[in-house]
């Protein structure tokens, strides 16, 4: 087999390039994607909380003895099983946000950039706080 | 430690192969040496056909990245001992298109940074004889992380987004743009934004988060990205608050 | 056969290639540019290089300063009027690379910022932190996607130059994708391939820096100058030799024998002060520095280690702060190459071959002899740099002479004919060249590995810091035996995708001829000047050698050495005062 010489279009004859198919697991192959995706997922469960809220605004609407129902449901063991993975779920969506936070805010003091603990330090703190203000309303309540 | 080490090689030769294979080399694991002197090692004495990029050895052209044991490196940057007792795996950097052996092609990167300007933008060029523009420290600052990029393309390999949407930008070439954009002497940030607030630019992004741990020069692509995000949801809102506002 | 053609071909994408095309961009709009390079243009060399580069910009400072500065770190080999063109154009030029966007260090106020450096009587420095290459080349990269007449043949491997008719008219090259081999015509030709550090073992140069451009020229009948000028770098890391920037000294470190005594004030170049002091000890010139280094070893106080002797480098002082600042790089390299942190600890260092002041024979736009030819960077010799280069000169001089050459070269295409048919031949006979070399060939015993490091232990026992008519002659003879036996290299690839065993025997074959120029270039001059010091004649013989030398290809034999003297202007030749 000789060198081929040129026949002056450089772009023709490129060489047989391999490309590999993306596999359908690719996000099993390393820990970060599947925490990835699994961030991705609890989505679902955030989705899932919002419309469980708008079910009780809507029973609220519909009077005490409905209400009342509403809570019942609630109680049934499936709900409740429901419930208590839907809150893992917005726990874990919650925290990788919030450990994001550091790259999405830069602020500067003089030269220096505010370091990332702190940022991610002062939302942590700001969601203690907010749910401890919800927290405190409902208790009243 | 142990005197050798095993490399787990992946070899392609689009004349004779369909698809990429392994091949074994035993070579001296020594205290002092990175993957890339092992690879040296093979080719200077084991086996002359395996084929790879390498030049500066100290971690500035970009030339080495390689995938070890599945996560991308730079392999001049990165000590074989860290692999003892391995064996250690190397293959191509992943996402890309293979050449040979471990030698990819990235034509389609540097496409991309083209499109997405990286250069100043000026409405008024100042002339070379009244001197320098003033930028202060601070606004050196602002700007320096990002132009950092040796363009080494581990943030692409990092990615699944990349390997997923072949059309998508990509963390150094928005990086990159967001690097002009935030440099004071700079006037191109909203024909930039033009080309990148779309779905293959930053919004293909879904902020893994990999690009920015694999970057050997500490650039941090993805917050770059999610920075351009911000600005390009400000401005809409500027558009929707202000339709009569500068735009 | 049809052959790629354009009207201006640059090889090579480093600083001096990319600004050179830029330049000619500009020159001439609808010029047909090309930018050939073994590697993307963001890989060359230029990348590397780390202190700073030279240009005249602060109050107190003066073009008279500079030229003075460059002229007597050259021991008055320079050409005095390149040397004033040179620092005249320098501002312009580091101004224009602001303007496209180079993160310069700054002042508080937003100027640029400068920093001292060896050899220098005020500091002039610019500087990008520690990676001033790095930033220079991508802002120049990132620039040059602006044009779109610039062209670029991207992994692309030159194995010659086309020549008809007394003219340089294209290249032959290797697609390294395809492994095919194309003629590519061009009514100019710039070499901007830089020098041929790899010819040394210890060196600061990347695996790329084999000097093709020189071996191309050389091979086309172009002479090579001052050749037997190698510079030593006074601080490269004993095992890699990746370099430790001088601006590690020039913001105040320090160097130490084996008893911590600053050993330079013991070598005429000044008494140690806790502050660095311009143009003394540590900011000495760097062939000065790297001398006394071997001398030190003679007298058995340097510091012994697995790669041989070495003396340490003391930044500790300079403080964490300014460290992070100002020499972030050097903390990085130290940490991942050395195993050490110099915030805390001493740096091992020893001199490692750094910088070819010689190169391809131009004249002061860059032009060759050969028609059409020009070169500019480190492959050229345009005679700035002398016996020995200036600290942070070498990027601005690829700024200044790349655009020059870039202008010059683009107004020569302009006006060319275009290219004969008759080239095409030749691109046959080097097809046929290469074919029968390294595919067709049996018999083949030798490995690329083992002769290209007996040739780089050669060079260094014959032609290192310090030189003897004996150890050049031996040096030579063992050359010559090597290129015997580089005829007979085997390949075990034989493949013709990427086949990078076979751009590294033709890399081989380069350095070998070069090699071969050096230690003749060595051998004739029978002075010391610079870098180049022969302790059989250890004085500076103005009378026979204030001369560039030029070294032309024979048939067969050994290079051909003739002199061209020296232009002086306005600095007669003196004493070079250090410390004093």
């Amino acid at each position: 087999m000789g060198f081929e010489v040129s026949d002056g279009t450089h772009d023709a004859g490129r060489p047989r390039l391999y490309r590999r198919p993306m596999p359908l697991g690719w996000w099993l192959q390393n820990g970060a994607y599947f925490r990835f995706v699994v961030r991705e997922l609890t989505c679902v469960f955030v989705g899932l909380f919002a419309v469980l809220s708008l079910w009780q605004v809507r029973a609220l609407g519909q009077g005490a003895e409905e209400y009342a129902r509403f809570v019942e449901r609630l109680g049934a063991p499936a709900f409740a099983a429901l419930s208590g993975v839907t809150l893992v779920a917005v726990l874990y969506h919650a925290v990788t946000f919030l450990n994001l936070t550091p790259t999405i805010v830069v602020i500067r003091i003089g030269q220096q950039r505010v370091p990332g603990w702190a940022i991610a330090g002062a939302h942590y703190a700001a969601a203690v706080v907010l749910s401890g203000v919800v927290a405190w309303i409902l208790l009243q309540g | 430690m142990a005197d050798t080490i095993t490399l787990d090689v992946a070899r392609y030769g689009p004349e004779t192969d369909s698809e990429p294979s392994f091949q074994s080399y035993e070579v001296p694991c020594r205290e002092d040496w990175v993957v890339l002197d092992a690879l040296n090692y093979v080719k200077d004495q084991l086996d002359g056909s395996l084929t790879y990029r390498w030049s500066c050895r100290m971690g500035v052209c970009g030339s080495c990245g390689m995938m070890v044991d599945g996560q991308p490196k730079l392999t001049c940057a990165v000590p074989l001992s860290d692999y003892a007792p391995g064996p250690v795996r190397i293959e191509p950097l992943q996402f890309f298109p293979v050449v040979r052996d471990l030698v990819v092609d990235i034509n389609d990167f540097l496409e991309k940074l083209r499109k997405v300007q990286p250069w100043i933008v000026r409405d008024e060029e100042k002339p070379i004889a009244e001197g320098e523009y003033r930028q202060t420290p601070a606004q050196l600052e602002a700007y320096k992380q990002f132009s950092m990029c040796i363009n080494c393309m581990l943030c692409y390999a990092a990615c699944p987004v990349v390997g997923l949407e072949e059309e998508f930008t990509g963390p150094a070439a928005i990086a990159l743009a967001q690097r002009y954009n935030l440099d004071s002497r700079d006037q191109g940030a909203a024909q930039r934004m033009e080309t990148l607030d779309e779905h293959d630019g930053m919004w293909g992004c879904t902020f893994v988060g990999e690009c920015t741990k694999v970057c050997p020069k500490n650039v941090d692509p993805a917050g770059a990205i999610q920075l351009y995000k911000v600005a390009s949801a400000t401005n809409w809102f500027k558009s929707m608050l202000l339709p009569w506002g500068s735009k | 056969m049809d052959t790629l053609s354009c009207d201006l071909l640059i090889v090579g994408g480093g600083a001096a290639g990319l600004r050179a095309a830029i330049a000619a961009a500009a020159a001439v709009p609808d010029l047909d540019i090309a930018v050939i390079s073994k590697v993307y243009p963001m890989r060359s060399h230029t990348v590397s290089a780390e202190g700073g580069a030279a240009a005249v910009i602060k109050p107190g400072d003066s073009l008279d300063a500079h030229a003075y500065d460059t002229v007597s770190g050259a021991d008055w080999l320079s050409d005095q009027d390149v040397v004033e063109a040179f620092v005249e154009e320098a501002p312009r030029e580091m101004l224009q690379l602001e303007h496209w966007g180079c993160p310069w260090n700054r002042e508080p106020d937003g100027s640029v910022a400068v920093r001292p450096f060896g050899g220098m009587k005020i500091k002039r420095t610019w500087f990008a932190a520690d990676k001033t290459g790095f930033h220079m080349l991508h802002a120049l990269f990132q620039t040059s996607l602006r044009y779109g007449s610039v062209r670029r043949f991207d992994e692309w491997f030159v194995t010659k130059l086309l020549v008809d008719d007394g003219r340089c008219q294209g290249v032959v090259a290797i697609e390294l994708a395809t492994g095919k081999i194309h003629g590519i015509t061009a009514k100019a030709v710039i070499l901007c391939t830089g020098g041929c550090g790899k010819i040394f073992p210890f060196t600061t140069n990347a695996n790329i820096k084999n000097g093709d451009g020189m071996a191309l020229a050389y091979r086309a009948g172009v002479p090579l100058k001052d050749m037997e000028f190698v510079q030593y770098h006074p601080t490269g890391l004993p095992q890699t030799g990746i370099l430790i920037t001088e601006a590690a000294r020039a913001e105040g470190g320090w160097m130490l024998n084996k008893d911590g005594y600053r050993y330079l004030q013991d070598y005429d170049l000044g008494t140690p002060t806790p502050e660095p002091v311009l143009r003394s000890m540590e900011l000495g010139p760097r062939d000065r520095l790297s001398q006394a280094f071997i001398q030190e070893q003679e007298r058995g106080r340097t510091l012994e280690g697995p790669y041989g002797h070495y003396v340490n480098l003391d930044i500790r002082h300079i403080g964490e702060k300014v460290i992070d600042r100002k020499l972030p790089f050097v903390r990085e390299l130290c940490r991942k190459y050395a195993n050490l942190d110099p915030v805390r600890e001493l740096i091992p260092v020893r001199p490692v071959v750094h910088y070819m002041m010689g190169g391809v024979h131009t004249d002061i736009m860059g032009a060759t002899p050969l028609g059409g030819l020009y070169a500019a960077g480190e492959v050229a010799c345009v005679n700035l740099n002398g016996a020995n280069r200036l600290g942070s000169n070498s990027l601005t001089e690829c700024l200044v002479f790349g655009a020059r050459a870039g202008r010059a070269a683009a107004t020569f295409a302009a006006g060319a004919p275009a290219p004969a048919a008759s080239v095409e031949a030749q691109v046959r006979d080097e097809e046929r060249r290469l074919e029968d070399d390294f595919f067709n060939a049996s018999g083949r015993t030798e490995r690329i590995a083992d002769v290209r490091s007996e040739m780089q232990s050669a060079m260094e026992e014959s032609a290192g810091i310090y030189r003897t008519g004996a150890s050049i002659t031996a040096g030579a003879e063992t050359v010559g035996r090597l290129q015997a036996h580089a005829q007979r290299l085997r390949l075990e690839d034989s493949s013709r995708t990427f086949n990078t065993e076979l751009t590294a025997a033709l890399e081989l074959g380069y350095m070998l001829e070069l090699a071969q120029v050096i230690l003749r270039s060595a051998e004739a001059r029978t002075e010391s000047r610079g870098a180049h010091q022969r302790t059989d004649h250890p004085q500076r013989d103005d009378e026979r050698f204030l001369a560039h030398s030029l070294a032309y290809r024979t048939d067969g034999g050994p290079p051909r050495i003739e002199y061209l003297p020296v232009t002086i202007t306005r600095w007669p030749p003196g004493e070079r005062v250090y410390g004093r």
